[in-house]
């Protein structure tokens, strides 16, 4: 095996696309096919011990871009590399320098109990003992594991199974960690146990770690990295806070006032987003104006109670990205040609 | 890393899927053993019906009953080996429906090798021991002239069976890779060849029997080995040494079964999400 340069990507994409042919019913007895292009170029370039939190509306295409980074679907065309390998080509050498936790895909064991898999996982990969009980140590020790590693999966909680998914993705210490929506289904305390873990499995930089998820506060808690992605698009590849700057996410100004004014103050680069309570609260948005303009505005025309000024929200953020409109090439489906095939009966399009 | 040497250190690994899956039957030990008692049955099933035929009638297409049991033991011997060692590759559908097929292909190993071994149905231990049970039984009382070249035939038919029932298995699994709902299908060219091996070609005629046995070669792995074991001549007028041909027609067979199955995975779709 080839060891990968330290500075060279961990993942690079050139130009990736993934189409699939679905039929759709056009009739009695038509099918119509049509080319649906889920995964529509994509250039993404990732470097060792970065956090990339792969996000997008549902359909967007980022399973199937995790699932083409990992060598489960061939791309339709376009380049890939991870780890320096071609993921489909040479799928099993890649799969011993990746994990991989797909929240609805188990890697354990059903039947047996935790400790079972996790020792049966340790031949499957051909991780050296003492490597393996080491970091089996530490999971147990973060995740803690103990209270249910002798349960058989089949009656663990969702929480408890995740959090034995994730120990089961490291065991054979990955260069890359893939999660697709670790945190889907858990409760409060469950998803924090994954976070703070992620987090320090991150921190110690050694990992390269991408994710998708529905949940905003994985993002804002672990990456740095943030990829909008939206029909099969990148639409945004950078900081937080650079989508907070470019879509122009706004801090609010919220005034509570004594009594409710005849009419609502127009105040020069801050529209009025809402009036709540009977007119005593008033949400400004900050947009040329700065906060402090706002409050200067407010106190002129009102008698002041509370003044409350809110940071932007990100989910608000990417609310507004996934609304906005995409060129217009970019349509995901395109009918291509109507052909009148045989009803194959239960052939799913899925 | 040769390749070779490199596939070779899988063994290992191959060797706790198979651990795992044991110990994951023993976890439900009293529906182990039904299943294992009650797995035989199938294969009993075979045996009688074409015993039970032979109560009515002293020929079979022109074999008498040791002969026909020749037949009957190749057949099942192969069928029920292949059944307990590939005959599970038909799961396929249910991962590729539910696209829990991601889950084998982000592992380290060969995707049909996992698929066999995750699922390996134990319990159809119990038919594949029936079934070389009636090999060894037929073979007896069938009292062959034994030479040297009837042992090599007699150990290496069954073998080269198994190979091509194992094929037919995956070849005809792989079809879901495109289409879910080819059970049936599957089903007709699986147990519907296990059938047609069963008895003796000469009770087929026409497109159906040029088909099944030269076609897609059900005719080489127990009727032609059976004459040439029996020495006898092929009332369908083939020569003597078509009995040896099973080795070439299985191993051509599993390569072809093994390019679909390669072909089948690069076009594995998932499911969304």
């Amino acid at each position: 095996m080839t060891a990968t340069p330290p500075d060279a990507p961990v993942i690079e994409t050139r130009d990736l696309r993934k189409e699939f042919v679905v039929r759709v019913r056009a009739g009695r007895f038509r099918r119509a096919k049509r080319v649906v292009g889920a995964v529509d170029g994509i250039d993404l370039t990732v470097r060792r011990g970065e956090m990339v939190g792969y996000i997008g509306p549902n359909g967007a295409g980022k399973s199937t871009t995790l699932k083409m980074l990992t060598g489960v679907l061939s791309p339709s065309s376009g380049r890939v590399r991870v780890c320096g390998l071609a993921p489909v080509a040479q799928r099993t050498r890649l799969a011993l320098r990746i994990g991989v936790v797909f929240g609805q895909r188990s890697q354990l064991w059903w039947d047996l109990p935790l400790r079972d898999s996790f020792d049966l996982l340790r031949h499957v990969y051909r991780v050296p003992a003492a490597e393996h009980a080491a970091r089996l140590r530490r999971c147990r020790a973060e995740l803690d594991l103990d209270g249910f590693l002798d349960v058989p999966v089949r009656q663990l909680s969702l929480g408890q199974r995740m959090r034995g998914e994730l120990t089961a993705a490291l065991l054979h210490g990955p260069e890359v960690l893939f999660l697709d929506e670790p945190t889907i289904g858990l409760d409060v305390v469950s998803r924090q146990a994954v976070r703070g873990f992620l987090a320090e499995l991150g921190a110690a930089g050694d990992t390269t770690l991408v994710l998708t998820t529905h949940d905003l506060a994985d993002i804002e808690r672990l990456c740095r990295r943030l990829v909008v992605i939206d029909h099969g698009r990148v639409v945004h590849d950078g900081s937080i806070e650079a989508l907070h700057t470019r879509y122009g996410s706004r801090r609010q100004v919220v005034a509570d006032l004594d009594e409710p004014l005849a009419e609502p103050p127009v105040l020069p680069g801050a529209p009025l987003l809402r009036t709540e309570a009977d007119g005593r609260r008033l949400v400004f948005a900050c947009e040329s104006a700065t906060a402090s303009d706002v409050v200067a505005g407010l106190a002129r025309v009102a008698a002041l109670r509370d003044i409350a000024i809110v940071e932007p929200d990100i989910e608000e953020v990417v609310a507004r990205l996934y609304r906005t409109p995409t060129p217009v090439d970019s349509g995901a489906v395109q009918e291509c040609s109507i052909t009148s095939t045989a009803k194959v009966p239960g052939a799913s399009a899925s | 890393m040769a390749e070779w040497t490199y596939r070779l250190r899988r063994g290992p690994a191959y060797l706790a899927l198979l651990r795992g899956q044991a110990r994951s039957q023993a976890s439900y030990r009293t529906s182990f053993v039904v299943d294992l008692v009650s797995n035989v049955g199938a294969t009993v099933l075979d045996v009688l019906t074409v015993l039970v035929l032979f109560r009515v009638t002293r020929e079979l297409g022109g074999f008498d009953r040791t002969e026909a049991m020749v037949m009957v033991g190749l057949s099942s011997a192969a069928f029920a080996a292949a059944d307990l060692m590939v005959g599970n590759v038909e799961s396929l559908r249910q991962y590729v429906r539910t696209g829990l097929l991601d889950a084998v292909l982000v592992r380290p190993l060969g995707a049909l090798p996992q698929l066999l071994l995750m699922d390996l149905p134990l319990r159809k231990a119990s038919r594949a021991v029936f079934g070389a049970g009636v090999l060894v039984v037929a073979l007896a009382t069938a009292e062959l002239a034994w030479t040297p070249g009837r042992v090599a035939l007699a150990v290496l038919t069954p073998l080269a069976g198994v190979v091509f029932f194992g094929a037919i298995f995956v070849a005809t699994a792989s079809l879901s890779f495109w289409w879910i709902d080819s059970g049936e299908v599957g089903a007709a060219f699986t147990y519907g060849g296990r059938d047609f091996t069963t008895y003796p070609m000469t009770v087929y005629s026409g497109w159906f029997r040029a088909l099944f046995a030269y076609g897609m070669g059900f005719g080489f792995v127990s009727y032609y080995p059976a004459l040439a074991l029996l020495g006898r001549a092929d009332p369908l007028g083939l020569p003597g040494w078509v009995g040896w041909v099973a080795p070439g027609v299985a191993l051509p067979a599993a390569g072809l079964a093994a390019a679909v199955w390669r072909f089948g995975v690069r076009h594995y779709r998932s499911t969304g999400s």
